[in-house]
């Protein structure tokens, strides 16, 4: 049993995810979804029985047609996130994503003794995102990056709008082979998947270890800080005074 | 062979020659011009451009290869084609079809580089081996390497035939121990056309070669070199099979129900949806039939490297460095599972590790529901 029988800390609410950032996050979760579903079906078609004739059916051109719409979904959504990273509040803010200072490694290896190692002599805070989840925020940034470019230098030739066109030229990123682009395009998926499975799992673990409402941070925009940390927070700016 | 007369006839001038009427000429024009999508106006320049223009001397090369381009460029449906590009009076130098050979040839060949340097049309079939100092491939006594950097720097164009000239075809796959080099890796500053394919179709073959007759340049490339007129089309979007495609209708595998209804053959491996060709719009012999229409899915043998780029007869390419038969889902689903097991691990462990921190939010939760 827990030894502190101290009375209930008293926690202040605090704004932390702005309206934007929450309809691009859930839109963007849809949009994955919708693409990892279709794009894994695309890869690999079922093997469906059926006796009724070609023309009756357009069930792969329907499954192609939700991958290619949730693509544009998903990248406008993306070039809307990356507008807000500018204009958003500071825990949307951009600086939170990129490792560009000292402080930004100091905080991300903090995160991986307490929340990774699970050390217990320490803890870390963190309102917003914390660094090693910002961090990797990054990097699916990359694999979004990655994957529009891919997508739409494979879609391009299906699609008479110059803007799919834009991008038909990666293909020498890729030595000119359509079918390299294809299967990285395909392997890259995964990353997604790994990556939803560990980023909903811990989203679980840092409500039930911290309690600050994580889960339902991306519902209402609401984390829950206790008072002390206020207090601290105060107080070394007194001493820094 | 007779190959610098004083005035060259042209093109028309020597089929009138061999016995063809005007009306076969109008016919061959009218082909060419449709399978070059010019309209009904570009016909006549064709026609134009073949009555006086006298020809255009040719030295086609061969080095790495089978032999299909040629062979496929002969089977090419109108006779014209091939009286007109492969007879003796139009190719001046070709291993395979001149009369000539030894050192005959190879002074009919310098005689043409001499006579018509600039102007002559340097055509190449297979790829050029640069290891070992080129002993791999050796004409005359000269390296292939040599050969190619002679008659290239004399001519107007080059064209470069087949998947071999264009990327290496089969002796560039890996780990490609002669170091087959295209053709566009050799040589720098002449316009190149890419004619890809294993082979190319015969008709997309005359096809470029009549575009650069009768207009005298370059037909437009793509941006890999390609002719755009034939290799701006996806195989998969002129591929009568679509509609099975779209329907989600697939062929199983080869001996199946579903084969013999015709279905759609990407799950045994076609690449139609990566290839860029005009197979499933001119076909081939003569229309008969293309890869597809006989039952067998696309290789893709118009795309740069395709022999390294997966199993021939299935949708996913092995992953890289992971061995036979593992493609990118089987070692996604390997991942993932690895991933799942490290979060169950995680889990028990944050269970005990955290047991403190947990605890304490429990008491304080449950001492504030009192209060309730
Ligand atoms: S057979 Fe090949 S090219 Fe034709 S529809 Fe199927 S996948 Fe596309």
């Amino acid at each position: 049993m827990a030894s502190s029988i101290a009375s209930p800390k008293k926690l202040r609410r605090v704004f932390v995810w702005e309206l934007p950032v929450r309809i691009y996050h859930w839109l963007n979760a849809l949009a994955i979804v919708a693409l990892i579903a279709t794009g894994y079906l695309i890869g690999n078609p079922p093997a469906l029985l059926s006796a009724s004739e070609a023309s009756e059916r357009f069930f792969f051109g329907w499954i192609k047609f939700i991958h290619f719409a949730a693509a544009y979904i998903f990248f406008f959504n993306f070039i809307f996130r990356i507008y807000w990273s500018f204009a958003g509040n500071k825990y949307a803010h951009w600086r939170n994503f990129l490792p560009i200072s000292k402080q930004f490694f100091k905080d991300m290896w903090a995160v991986i003794r307490i929340d990774i190692l699970l050390k217990k002599d320490t803890e870390h805070v963190a309102v917003g995102h914390n660094a090693l989840a910002g961090f990797f925020y990054f990097l699916t940034f990359l694999a979004f990056i990655l994957q529009s470019i891919t997508g739409f230098a494979l879609y391009a030739n299906m699609s008479d709008w110059w803007f799919a066109d834009l991008f038909s030229r990666a293909g020498w990123l890729f030595w000119n082979e359509e079918f390299a682009m294809r299967n990285w395009h395909h392997a890259t998926m995964w990353f997604f998947i790994i990556f939803a499975m560990v980023h909903i799992y811990l989203v679980f673990y840092h409500d039930y270890v911290e309690g600050r409402g994580e889960i339902s941070s991306m519902g209402g925009g609401w984390k829950f800080m206790e008072e002390e940390f206020f207090e601290k927070k105060e107080e070394k700016e007194t001493k820094a005074k | 062979m007779a190959i610098t007369p004083s005035r060259r006839p042209t093109y028309y001038e020597e089929l009138k020659a061999k016995g063809y009427s005007r009306r076969d000429f109008m016919k061959f024009c009218a082909m060419m011009g449709a399978y070059l999508g010019l309209e009904a106006s570009g016909i006549a320049q064709v026609a134009n451009a073949l009555e006086t223009t006298p020809r255009i001397p040719v030295i086609w090369l061969h080095f790495q290869e089978c032999t299909c381009c040629s062979e496929s460029f002969i089977r090419s449906s109108h006779p014209i084609v091939a009286d007109i590009l492969l007879d003796k009076i139009s190719l001046d130098y070709t291993e395979t079809l001149m009369a000539a050979s030894g050192h005959r040839a190879e002074a009919a060949m310098h005689k043409t580089m001499q006579d018509y340097n600039g102007e002559y049309i340097l055509c190449v079939e297979g790829s050029v081996p640069t290891a070992d100092d080129g002993v791999y491939c050796c004409i005359g006594g000269r390296t292939a390497e040599q050969v190619l950097e002679e008659t290239a720097a004399g001519a107007k164009a080059i064209i470069a035939w087949g998947s071999c000239a264009c990327n290496g075809c089969v002796q560039a796959a890996k780990p490609n121990p002669t170091s087959a080099t295209p053709v566009h890796k050799l040589v720098k500053g002449k316009p190149i056309v890419k004619v890809p394919g294993c082979p190319p179709i015969g008709e997309v073959m005359a096809g470029v070669i009549v575009h650069i007759l009768s207009f005298g340049r370059l037909p437009a490339l793509d941006r890999i070199g390609r002719p755009k007129a034939f290799y701006s089309k996806r195989v998969h979007d002129t591929c009568y099979r679509r509609p099975f495609y779209d329907a989600g209708l697939f062929v199983e595998s080869f001996d199946d129900a579903n084969a013999k209804k015709g279905y759609c053959l990407y799950k045994v491996g076609c690449k139609g949806p990566m290839t860029y060709n005009a197979c499933g719009v001119t076909k081939w012999n003569n229309g008969t039939s293309f890869p597809i229409q006989s039952g067998h899915g696309c290789f893709g043998c118009s795309e740069e490297n395709f022999w390294d780029n997966g199993p021939l007869y299935r949708q996913m390419a092995n992953f890289p460095g992971f061995g036979i038969e593992s493609n990118a889902d089987t070692i996604g689903m390997v991942a993932a599972g690895v991933t799942a097991a490290g979060i169950a691990a995680h889990a028990i462990a944050t269970n005990f590790r955290k047991a403190k921190v947990i605890d304490e939010h429990i008491e304080e939760g449950k001492e504030a529901e009192k209060e309730l």
